[in-house]
């Protein structure tokens, strides 16, 4: 006797799909993040106790590899999380991108095995490698890191600019040119923007744990080092990233125009586009409410020139728009803050500049670094948000819409429900675990 | 080379790296096995002797599955996506203990524990935890193990318009497919304690042999049940698994059981361990000979599961620097932590 499972076009599971791949992207994201960042700093504060030999730096590598391992393993089981849920939940869209892209997933697979065996090393060995060798491991596993992360980004590119592969007509891949992807710019552009995020999210949020603890009066060197190498991180990083964000505007609006004009919440074609500060798209009459807007400005981000005439959304099939309001409120998120971090960056230089030490004897300067602890995680999750829903409602940018790739499975709600009860839970527990290793003195713990 | 030898060798990566996780990533799930059921005095040093044993490795172990899902989606695209929809629940099941296993690893070993301080909050965490951890690493093997079952049994089916359809309502509910779970379970328990028995000393050791020897006689037993089994519900596959290419492969699996077991008794551990290893990677083997022909047996042969031949050999070639790179680093790794020398260094 068959049971059927209902055929593919019954779509009752594509709400439920999408809001479990969000929350499980949205959770391994953040652990990712922390899993290319934190080990920058870690391998940093090594590298200057191998030079100067002052223990707090060796404490703060000690604290961070500890944070590293915890998180990078949250990180790794929602990331193999993922890799079952692209085929569990998406069968068709990974039928495609198996096929086209697979092998960047193969290796990422490597970079992210080097990483693994790196990070064990690096954990375990404080007193089983030499010093040097030791902080090698940790220099392997800042790169692989940023590596595994930087081939991911190449399937997201590939989703968003699919090249090198051919379907029949059944949808089915016929062939493929699997080096095409290498020679993309899209690649290029989101992997570094999406590095740099990860490095601004991660140090901003260090400097604000340390700076919360030097408010409540824990001004020895310990924290103090620890502001100072996660701020000085953070800052070069985000005064770097409207670089890359400059790179990827300009590409996203030759083309993904639909994501573009979304963005920016354009409607109109024109010519001297103007750039919205804030504001609220209304999607209905075509018109952004509460927004300052920057005549010419977007024509000139988009092409260097402000005269250049700019596609709106207007001129965009609407079955092919995004989530306009979605879009651009994120957007307006992710660069409002990226701005701010800029400041408060420029703001930490300064200070240093003119009091060095002294420049945390400010209560506002350390309670401004407190208080944009999360803007970077907040920037980051924007960002992607940007990225992915601008794409809509393609999965596979122009070969498969996001509806027809879902699962034909009917029952993904409890599994929604499940694994999100589930995440929340990770959440929490992590969390208390890590005020729980902040808290606890340096230098207890059976790793060392 | 023919699109069938190109075919062959993907499918031999996707086993191999099958067979690396059974034996490594198993006796991490075994090591869980043998902390949720650890008894008598020296109870907690058993759970810490495994946590220490896992400590360095069980990331790495645990990529081992990564990697077997990246060269299936990859290699086979076409199958994959009926594989999973086939086995829906069992792998989010799977799934589930997978997340809490590691999860709970890392909150148990990094949060407070009973030693560092009294409360009783801080001892709850870390039982509550270790009892996650425990049971997380007993259920994901087990449904592993069963959904392996059923795709060997038949029981996912894939109609002509890609349609999956299963057998049965619920497929890895059948003798067959639950013996296939509890054989992987006592499997990885067996690796596990075989293991562990290298990895400590005195009375502690003399407890990791007692179990090994008991979790010897269940996979023994199970083993033989689950031939029986297989006859019943899923006979060409047991006709697959006794045809003259492959039965022999499974009669030097039962060789090296039988060493292992040998070893064991004599306290020749460094030999139980090789042994042990031997014998899962070679009843892989057999599985792997015996299963060659399909990804989803009836419905999807390799061959038509298969995607474009570019990808493949991208693949394939990839795996020279890739694995240049990783054995030395492996390597360096295993030597570091589980050489006898580092043995010696740290007690």
């Amino acid at each position: 006797m068959l049971t059927a499972i209902p055929s593919l076009l019954g779509n009752s599971s594509l709400l439920p799909s999408r809001l479990q791949m969000a929350v499980t992207l949205a959770f391994h994201i953040t652990f990712a993040a922390v899993g290319i960042g934190l080990p920058l700093l870690m391998v940093i504060s090594e590298r200057l106790y191998l030079r100067t030999g002052k223990v707090h730096y060796r404490s703060l590598a000690q604290k961070w590899s500890k944070a590293t391992a915890v998180l990078f393993a949250i990180g790794a089981v929602s990331g193999t999380a993922l890799s079952f849920e692209l085929g569990l939940l998406w069968p068709r869209y990974m039928q495609i991108t198996g096929a086209a892209v697979g092998h960047l997933f193969g290796l990422e697979g490597f970079a992210f095995f080097l990483e693994a065996i790196f990070l064990g090393l690096y954990i375990y060995g404080w007193d089983r490698l030499p010093p040097k060798g030791h902080f090698w491991c940790g220099v392997a596993i800042a790169f692989f890191g940023a590596l595994s992360g930087w081939l991911v980004l190449g399937v997201n590119a590939w989703m968003q600019l699919p090249v090198g592969v051919q379907l029949d007509s059944a949808g089915n891949v016929t062939s493929v040119n699997p080096f095409a992807i290498f020679r993309t710019y899209a690649w290029f552009t989101m992997a570094l923007h999406s590095t740099l995020a990860c490095y601004i999210a991660v140090s901003f949020a260090v400097a604000a744990v340390y700076a919360a603890g030097y408010l409540k009066g824990r001004r020895d060197d310990y924290h103090r080092f620890a502001i100072r190498i996660a701020m000085t991180v953070g800052t070069v990083v985000a005064l770097l990233q409207p670089i890359s964000g400059d790179l990827i505007a300009k590409f996203v609006y030759r083309t993904q125009p639909a994501k573009f004009a979304a963005m920016e919440a354009h409607f109109e074609t024109s010519r001297y586009a103007p750039a919205f500060i804030g504001g609220i798209p209304d999607v209905d009459s075509g018109t952004v409410r509460f927004a300052i807007p920057l005549p010419g400005v977007l024509s000139f981000l988009a092409t260097g020139d402000p005269s250049s005439e700019i596609k709106g959304l207007n001129d965009i099939d609407r079955s092919l728009w995004p989530n306009v309001a979605l879009v651009h409120v994120s957007f307006q998120i992710m660069v409002g803050l990226g701005v701010v971090l800029m400041i408060l960056g420029i703001w930490f230089a300064l200070a240093t500049w003119r009091a060095g030490a002294g420049a945390l004897d400010s209560q506002r300067l350390l309670r401004a670094i407190v208080l944009c602890g999360p803007a970077g995680f907040i920037a980051l999750q924007a960002g992607w948000i940007v990225t992915e829903c601008g794409r809509q409602p393609w999965v596979i940018n122009g070969i498969l819409k996001t509806a027809e790739g879902v699962t034909p499975y009917p029952h993904v709600w409890p599994v929604f429900i499940g694994f999100s009860a589930l995440f929340v839970v990770l959440s929490i527990t992590t969390i208390g675990l890590l005020r729980y290793l902040a808290r606890s003195p340096v230098g207890s713990g059976k790793q060392e | 080379m023919s699109d069938q030898t190109i075919v062959s060798l993907a499918a031999l990566v996707a086993l191999a790296g099958l067979m690396a996780y059974a034996v490594f990533g198993g006796a991490d799930f075994g090591g869980g096995v043998w902390s949720l059921f650890a008894t008598g005095p020296r109870k907690e040093l058993q759970r810490r002797a495994v946590a220490e044993a896992m400590g360095p490795v069980w990331e790495v172990n645990h990529v081992w599955l990564i990697f077997v899902i990246v060269v299936l989606f990859t290699c086979f695209p076409r199958g994959f996506g009926a594989l999973v929809t086939g086995l829906f629940v069992p792998l989010h099941l799977v799934l589930v203990g997978i997340i809490l296993r590691g999860a709970a690893f890392v909150f148990r070993g990094y949060g407070p524990s009973p030693a560092a301080s009294e409360n009783a909050r801080a001892s709850g965490h870390y039982a509550r935890w270790g009892t996650i951890f425990g049971i997380a690493s007993v259920i994901s093997p087990l449904l592993l193990g069963a959904a392996f079952g059923a795709l060997t049994a038949g029981e996912i089916r894939v109609d002509p318009a890609g349609r999956v359809r299963s057998a049965s309502p619920v497929p890895w509910l059948h003798v067959y497919p639950i013996s296939c779970g509890l054989l992987a379970l006592s499997t990885c328990a067996y690796l596990a304690a075989v293991f562990l028995v290298v990895e400590t000393t005195g009375q502690l050791q003399e407890d990791f042999r007692r179990r090994a020897i008991f979790a010897g006689t269940a996979t023994a037993s199970l083993a033989l049940f689950t031939l029986v089994a297989a006859r019943m519900e899923a006979k060409w596959f047991f006709d697959q698994l006794t045809a003259p290419m492959v039965w022999p492969v499974i009669a030097a699996g039962m060789i090296a059981f039988a060493g292992s077991a040998v070893a064991v008794f004599a306290r020749w551990n460094y030999a139980a361990r090789w042994f042990a290893g031997a014998q899962t990677v070679l009843m892989l083997l057999g599985w792997g000979m015996a299963h060659r022909q399909y990804l989803i047996y009836p419905d999807i042969p390799l061959a038509a599961a298969a995607g474009p031949r570019e990808t493949i050999v991208f693949l394939l070639i990839s795996l020279v620097p890739g694995a240049t790179l990783l054995i030395p680093a492996l390597w360096l790794l295993f030597r570091t932590f589980k050489s006898p020398s580092a043995r010696t260094m740290h007690s």
